[in-house]
């Protein structure tokens, strides 16, 4: 069939009346249902989170309260939550509810995107670790998350091929390295583990074990400190053993690396007690091989550690229900019932310090059957983590510890070159921003 | 009167017509466009502590995003290596691709059908999978490549050093590019009409002849077009690089200027400096883009 030309105006016509319709319609039921959502009895609350098999711990909580309904919405990781929570909470659409990293709070609460839910939770200090406290208040009388996990550092070995290769397992880092040489002479090619240019987090908790504050605030203004004497010690230290080919100098979480972790390649982990989690996928092969214990120290018989990452469930400014927020991430964290369920389903290694007893008395996680008394190390450790401070931009600082320490690592040069930058570009952008700070000498 | 050229009133319905994409273009590219130039020349002012409510302000900035993005040693280091990965990948990957049209195009070539479909594959691999693919294949541990050559007495060679990151990137385009600059220099070639092939056989020219004499230059203007393009594309890479970036060391977050622009926005949340890198970089595109089309309609279309 052929239409006449008036014919096709006109059907253009009504096609674009249609159209202008449909969308003048879709107009007013958006804006209907989003006024109408305040005043439903039944609140709902979204959560970001990318603990594994969160949705099983929430689901105690739904069915316990048919009021206030939960629902996970699962995220690839920090990293990864940060960028699209920042840029959400730009947009004026973020969810109710965010496991955040400890490092990161600054910089949300910077940008005024986190609640201050200290009139529901400000009683609740006492079952925390000072430290741990202090970092979800930054030190005010406000706070701005519930802490979620703990995360001390630890050493892992695989104590089959320790012996293998006739190494002692390392109490202080003079052992360490004297290790990582001999083990290098014996087989070269096997590493004590490797350092990472991919994590900013680990090189700034190895540094917090020997005394560095890279942010500290007094009064109304920030000191940055990054490449401080204790800094250029850690720095210096792995800067040699990568130079002497005892430590690798790819960056972890690759397939390369996982494959090092599986066959032996890699003979011990500078980690976390959050460990576990990650060597089931990473290590699959060898549940039951390795074995967690301190991280050596730089004075023989002390007990430092630092904190790698860590997280805490904080409300958003922007969610309406913030009261209703607050005491979800309550029960997330403190209740015994479900920080039972997230050690074992997720993994998470409780910031609460009775859910902390709890497991010390319990067995260990699966792939560390080999070590039953597991949670009770990871108590000890968590009682010997280092007091920190974040800084308004670790975003900066980690970013640029990437870029500066990739180069280092590659070429196998200076690692105080790629601290001096780090701190010059933290201390540039803070001051760019108008923050009032200064360098600590 | 009835010219409908002699009616001098206003009619309707030519705006009616063009009026849904004004609006579209309006709404989806000059909006935006402005909305980005206006966030570059904004900053976020703190002070004090810069905690809690009120503590950050956003304030005119005039051009100190622009200058300080310019000035960052990262930034120029970028612009420079993706100049570089330009000249490097655009010759190879059209090169390829014409050679491969000109063997499709000439007679008497057996599995026509299956191989253009087999060069023309990759093209259709999203360009994250066949970073991840590559990547498998670049880490010496993982890759496949290390025992074959290990047959040999080889030893793998280290394709994501400093001095060979570059090609390694590049050789992803070239293979994930190629298939699709062939279709169109092959569909130019077919409209290429015979009878020109047959007066230049009677004046005897070999087939290489034809190639070079006749070929190329009667699809000229499918070569500027793909050349163009393909430095345009070239310039905006990210992806690839972004996806290798956690398998190596030498590829930092801010390696490639789309790279800069993504950690600026999303990693250290200063989306004024992103806008402003952004803009930065558009306005270059633009020109060379520009002053590239103008270089070739004058050499190329002239006279037509």
């Amino acid at each position: 069939m052929k239409l006449s030309l008036g014919g096709r105006a006109a059907v253009m016509r009504s096609l674009i009346a249609a159209a202008l319709v449909a969308v003048l319609a879709a107009g007013c039921s958006s804006s209907g249902s989003t006024s109408s959502s305040t005043a439903s009895q039944k609140v709902k609350l979204s959560f970001w989170s990318w603990v594994p098999n969160l949705d099983k711990v929430v689901a105690i909580w739904n069915k316990a309260h048919p009021d206030i309904q939960v629902q996970v919405q699962v995220q690839a990781g920090g990293d990864a939550e940060l960028t699209k929570l920042l840029t959400a909470a730009k947009a004026g659409n973020p969810p109710d509810v965010a496991q955040v990293e400890y490092q990161v709070l600054p910089t949300l609460v910077s940008s005024n995107y986190l609640a201050d839910i200290s009139k529901y939770a400000g009683s609740l200090k006492g079952g925390f670790p000072a430290g741990i406290w202090n970092q979800v208040t930054l030190g005010t009388s406000a706070v701005y998350g519930i802490p979620e996990d703990a995360a001390p550092m630890a050493f892992f070995y695989r104590a089959d091929l320790f012996t293998k290769y006739h190494l002692t397992v390392p109490t202080t880092w003079a052992q360490f390295a004297a290790d990582a040489k001999k083990l290098h002479a014996e087989a070269p090619g096997v590493y004590l583990g490797t350092f990472s240019s991919a994590d900013p987090g680990e090189f700034a908790g190895l540094t917090q074990q020997a005394g560095a504050q890279w942010w500290s605030a007094s009064g109304s203004s920030w000191k940055v400190s990054i490449n401080s004497a204790a800094s250029q010690k850690v720095a210096s230290f792995w800067q040699s053993l990568v130079a002497s080919g005892g430590v690798n100098n790819q960056p972890q979480w690759t397939a390369a690396w996982n494959k090092g972790m599986n066959d032996g390649h890699y003979i011990a982990w500078v980690s976390d007690v959050w460990a576990p989690g990650d060597l089931v996928s990473e290590s699959a092969s060898n549940a039951g091989k390795w074995t967690m214990t301190a991280l050596p120290q730089w004075t023989a018989g002390a007990s430092a550690s630092g904190n790698w990452g860590g997280s805490s469930t904080a409300v958003m400014a922007a969610s309406k229900h913030q009261q209703a927020a607050a005491e979800f991430a309550t029960w997330l964290n403190t209740s015994p019932a479900a920080t039972a369920a997230l050690a074992a389903q997720g993994g998470i290694y409780p910031a609460d310090i009775a859910a902390q007893a709890t497991l010390a008395a319990g067995k260990p996680p699966a792939y560390f059957s080999n070590q039953p008394s597991f949670y009770s190390i990871a108590k000890q450790l968590a009682a010997g983590t280092s007091q920190v401070t974040w800084g308004p931009d670790v975003n900066v600082a980690y970013s640029e510890f990437t870029t500066a320490f990739g180069t280092a690592t590659t070429s196998k040069g200076s690692f105080l070159t790629p601290l001096d930058q780090l701190q010059s570009t933290v201390l540039n952008d803070m001051k760019k921003s108008g923050f009032t700070v200064q360098a600590a000498g | 009167m009835k010219d409908p050229r002699d009616r001098t009133a206003p009619r309707a319905a030519p705006y009616a017509f063009v009026a849904p994409a004004v609006i579209l273009f309006t709404l989806l590219v000059l909006v935006p466009v402005g909305y980005t130039l206006y966030l570059s020349f904004q900053k976020s002012q703190v002070s004090g502590l810069g905690l809690g409510a009120g503590a950050r302000r956003q304030v005119f900035a005039g051009w100190s995003n622009y200058t300080s993005a310019l000035a960052d040693p990262a930034f120029d280091a970028s612009l420079l290596r993706v100049l570089l990965y330009s000249v490097v990948l655009v010759p190879v990957m059209l090169g390829l691709a014409l050679l491969f049209a000109l063997l499709l195009d000439a007679r008497r070539v057996g599995l026509q059908r299956f191989a253009r479909i087999s060069i023309f594959l990759p093209y259709s691999v999203p360009i994250v999978v066949a970073s991840l693919l590559w990547g498998f294949l670049y880490l010496p541990t993982v890759s496949p490549f290390t025992t074959i050559l290990g047959w040999f007495g080889l030893s793998m060679p280290d394709l994501f050093a400093t001095h060979t990151v570059l090609f390694s990137v590049a050789n992803i385009g070239v293979w994930g590019g190629t298939g699709f600059n062939m279709i169109v220099m092959y569909t130019a070639l077919r409209a290429v009409p015979s009878e020109l092939y047959e007066a230049a056989r009677i004046d005897g020219a070999s087939q290489l002849q034809v190639a070079l004499r006749v070929k190329i230059p009667m699809i000229a203007p499918a070569l500027v077009l793909t050349g163009v393009f393909s430095i345009i594309a070239t310039l905006q890479v990210f992806n690839e690089p972004i996806t290798l970036s956690p398998l190596t060391n030498t590829i930092s977050p801010v390696w490639m200027p789309l790279m800069k622009v993504y950690d600026e926005a999303f990693t250290n949340n200063n989306i004024y400096a992103a806008a402003a890198t952004s803009i930065a970089i558009a306005a270059g595109i633009f020109v060379l883009s520009y002053s590239l089309l103008r270089l070739s309609n004058r050499h190329i279309f002239e006279g037509r």
